[in-house]
């Protein structure tokens, strides 16, 4: 009997063995026709042509609009074009929280992330820059006197009242500043999404396989820490002092603005959501996205849907987040616990152990950088 | 009794025993320069700020940099035990270092590096010098080309033991009955050649599980008997190539078909080392001096095989201590490691932990990559000892840093177990820096709510 069980080892073995396909582009069938194996490819693909590039696209042609009412506000500096500039600073400022997952590949490279939003913002650096008119904006250690947030501190915080505003931009220090920021801005930016196009595109897709190195894998552990760390951590959860013990308002993003910290927030985790379930950037269509991935496995454990309860869970913590006032109005009226931030805080913490431990899981990724033997 | 007796008395020839002496060696060799290649001794021993330990061996920690020179030892004391030079000396350091290696950090924990450890503690006391040596060769007095049958037979009785103890902890429903978690793990596989597109069928699945806790079950077996050896041993090559293609697992398999050979018979192995000593140029000759190693009757001797029948006989029970624990091993931990249960768990975990002053009632989360790499953090999260031995860390960092005093630490911990949906894994509302760490029933595990059937 014994030698029996071996037998049928050995010929489910060699079975598996000649009937493997020497092309292992194909996906073999099961009986029912529906395919075996997900298509990580068309996942890729669906990710780079779909949401990543039209996004990145808006975004460039957001901060083009940006720079070109600063043209209009340089040449003609009156209140209405100051009211333009602004408004297509917030237009841009929304784009940015579209892109901002999207650190993979030449963004990483580049470091787009925190060259454009790191806040907060230096104060004192600005106005020594602005004062002497000697600086570099491409050293990293002047990342948090650039980007988004700096303009928010120039537009919103260097002046109580637009007149005076008005009257600081006779300055050409100030006005050759702003440039300087915005080309930095552009000059990135453009740089990333050339690369994009023209090679990483096919790079990305093309890396279809599954090791720590592929595509999907890669950028899963991206969508998550980009969740943690910026969404969770640094829209929300450092202001509202869950890591230090006191809340931090000066922390907020867009300080000087702080009525729109909790849309940029919003604009994030719709982002992050719509990514999950593959949504194209700008329509409504759907295309293959870790919801799809998990559903093809069917990780239904425990009656629901791992993909639904996912879902959920974000639209949970949108409902709990666009119920609070303002961050840092939330912060600065609740002294010393701003409870309702907490809660609302607790709801978008509560996606966490979901995508890192459930998906993770389910897809058999593993965490980045984990790289020694298993047994 | 007697024949008990006369089996302790039978002889057989030395060259099994020096040819697993000389290919472990080599493999041994091979494992450290690949570790420390990779950068992983920087990686794992030195870039930390903290390390989890083992209880009861807390004072086990790296050196800084010189913790490359525990592994240099290693790495000399490896080629000195292949070649056979002063063969005694060159397995205690080879014991001592790896053995300290591995008790430096338990993020580290691999099955295999244990049986190394005791593979290497059991070969203290066998004669794996007396043939095909240098001490052998320089001191022909201490040459033998027979040696006791049992020297050679603990070691096939230890490969059995891990073979046979790894098949009893598939016996499981959640291996046999779910094939979990192969069912998560193959489907990734897609893009191994020839059999990638299969990694994704269900009968697959099954069909691994269930061999492969055949294979584990009837491999001694078929090993020990001869009309079946070789054909056993193409179905470890088989297996052990399949395992190394499909997972990470470094060396292991490369030492298990290796570890393997020494149950084939000595003709088998005085060719190897024919083929060997013509490679040298060595006369073979002179190991064949016809000598049985003696056996002395002396206290030394009596001593050292009792604890040799001390190590089997904590090996055959150490596995099943689990049962001493209440609860779902798979999911409290408790009594898993040291047990031969390879890769029978897809787990992970997420846990965040919150510091509370009692005296002004604040609090704040800790961010845990401040203190622990990613592999630390990964591990931590799912396994109750390192949870409480990071909790006391976070007590004592925030007494002195923060300037709290007796800090209470709760963490919030979700485990997702073999495809189950993630749970609350530690009770949020204990106090952990005030649990002490022992042997006892951590009764701050919260339970699993589902059974999973089996040894």
């Amino acid at each position: 009997m014994k030698k029996f069980w071996f037998l049928s080892v050995l010929i489910a073995g060699l079975f598996i063995w000649s009937c493997s396909s020497d092309n292992p582009e194909e996906v073999i069938p099961d009986d029912d026709g529906i395919p075996l194996i997900f298509d990580r490819g068309a996942l890729l693909e669906n990710w780079a042509d779909n949401i990543i590039l039209p996004a990145y696209e808006s975004f460039q042609l957001q901060l083009e609009a940006l720079s070109t009412s600063y043209a209009v506000f340089s040449e003609d500096r009156s209140t209405t074009n100051l009211e333009a500039f602004r408004s297509a600073w917030l237009s841009a400022y929304m784009a940015w929280q579209q892109v901002s997952l999207f650190e993979i590949g030449p963004t990483e490279t580049a470091g787009l992330r925190l060259n454009i939003n790191t806040y907060p913002t230096d104060v004192s650096l600005i106005g020594q820059f602005v004062a002497t008119g000697d600086y570099d904006l491409s050293l990293p250690s002047n990342r948090d006197a650039k980007g988004f947030p700096a303009l928010d501190y120039i537009l919103n915080g260097l002046e109580a009242d637009d007149t005076t505003l008005l009257t600081r931009f006779d300055d050409p220090n100030l006005l050759a500043y702003v440039q300087d920021v915005l080309d930095d801005m552009s000059s990135l930016t453009n740089t990333v999404v050339d690369e994009w196009q023209t090679s990483f595109r096919d790079a990305f897709v093309a890396n279809d396989g599954s090791s720590v190195n592929a595509s999907v894998d890669r950028f899963v552990n991206d969508y998550i820490f980009y969740y943690e760390r910026f969404l969770r951590a640094g829209k929300m959860g450092i202001p509202a002092g869950v890591f230090s013990g006191t809340p931090e308002p000066q922390t907020v993003e867009a300080f000087y603005d702080a009525e729109i910290s909790n849309m940029l927030f919003l604009e994030g985790l719709t982002t992050v959501q719509d990514f999950f379930n593959g949504r194209h950037f700008g329509s409504n269509e759907t295309g293959e996205s870790l919801a799809s991935y998990l559903q093809f496995l069917d990780t239904t454990a425990d009656g629901e849907a791992l993909d639904v309860v996912i879902n959920n869970q974000y639209e949970l913590a949108r409902t709990q987040v666009e119920a609070l006032n303002p961050f840092l109005q939330e912060i600065e009226e609740n002294v010393p616990v701003p409870t309702n931030l907490l809660l609302a805080y607790d709801e978008v913490q509560r996606i966490v152990p979901l995508i890192k431990v459930d998906m993770l899981s389910a897809l058999n990724i593993s965490v980045d950088f984990v790289d020694a033997d298993g047994d | 009794m007697t024949s008990l007796k006369a089996y302790f008395n039978s002889y057989t020839e030395a060259a099994p025993l020096a040819v697993f002496r000389i290919l472990f060696g080599l493999m041994m060799l091979w494992s450290i320069i690949r570790f420390w290649s990779y950068g992983w001794i920087d990686k794992l021993y030195i870039q930390p700020q903290f390390h989890f330990s083992y209880f009861g061996f807390e004072w086990v920690k790296p050196l800084g940099i010189y913790t490359y020179i525990i592994f240099a030892i290693c790495g000399l004391s490896a080629i000195l035990v292949a070649i056979g030079y002063r063969y005694r000396l060159a397995i205690v350091l080879f014991f001592l270092s790896f053995t300290y290696i591995e008790l430096m950090d338990k993020t580290t924990y691999l099955n295999h590096y244990y049986f190394i450890s005791i593979l290497s503690f059991l070969l203290l006391f066998l004669p794996a010098n007396a043939y095909f040596s240098l001490d052998a060769k320089r001191n022909p007095k201490t040459a033998f080309q027979y040696i006791p049958k049992w020297n050679i037979d603990a070691i096939k009785l230890l490969l059995g033991i891990v073979y046979f103890y790894a098949g009893l902890a598939k016996l499981n429903s959640d291996w046999l009955g779910r094939a979990m978690p192969l069912k998560i793990w193959l489907p990734s596989k897609f893009d191994i050649p020839l059999i990638g597109n299969f990694m994704g069928a269900e009968w697959v699945h099954y069909a691994f599980s269930w061999g492969g806790t055949l294979y584990d079950l009837s491999i001694p077996f078929l090993l020990l008997w001869s009309r079946t050896r070789t054909f056993a041993f193409v179905l470890v090559v088989i297996f052990h190539v399949l395992t190394r293609v499909l997972f990470p697992i470094g060396m292991f398999p490369y030492i298990m078909i290796v570890s393997a050979l020494i149950f084939f018979g000595n003709g088998f192995h005085k060719k190897v080392l024919g083929f060997l000593a013509k490679i040298l140029k060595l006369n073979i000759s002179i190991f064949d001096n016809g000598k049985q190693k003696p056996v002395k009757l002396n206290v030394g001797n009596q001593f050292s095989q009792g604890i040799i029948v001390a190590f089997f006989a904590m090996q055959l029970l150490l596995p099943w201590r689990y049962m001493l624990y209440p609860g779902e091993l798979f999911w409290t931990e408790q009594g898993y490691r040291f047990s031969w249960r390879v890769m029978l768990m897809e787990k992970a975990g997420y846990a965040q932990f919150k510091v509370v002053d009692p005296h002004t009632g604040k609090w704040f989360y800790v961010d845990n990559t401040k203190f622990l790499t990613r592999f630390q953090e990964k591990q931590m999260a799912f396994q109750p000892d390192f949870i409480l031995e990071y909790a006391h860390f976070l007590d004592r960092y925030y007494q002195k840093t923060a300037q709290i005093e007796n800090p209470e630490v709760y963490v919030e911990c979700y485990v997702a177990l073999n495809g189950r949906r993630s749970r609350p894994y530690i009770d949020s509302t204990i106090d952990l820096s005030k649990e002490k760490e022992n042997f006892k029933t951590k009764n701050w595990i919260l339970p699993f709510h589902d059974t999973i059937k089996g040894i």
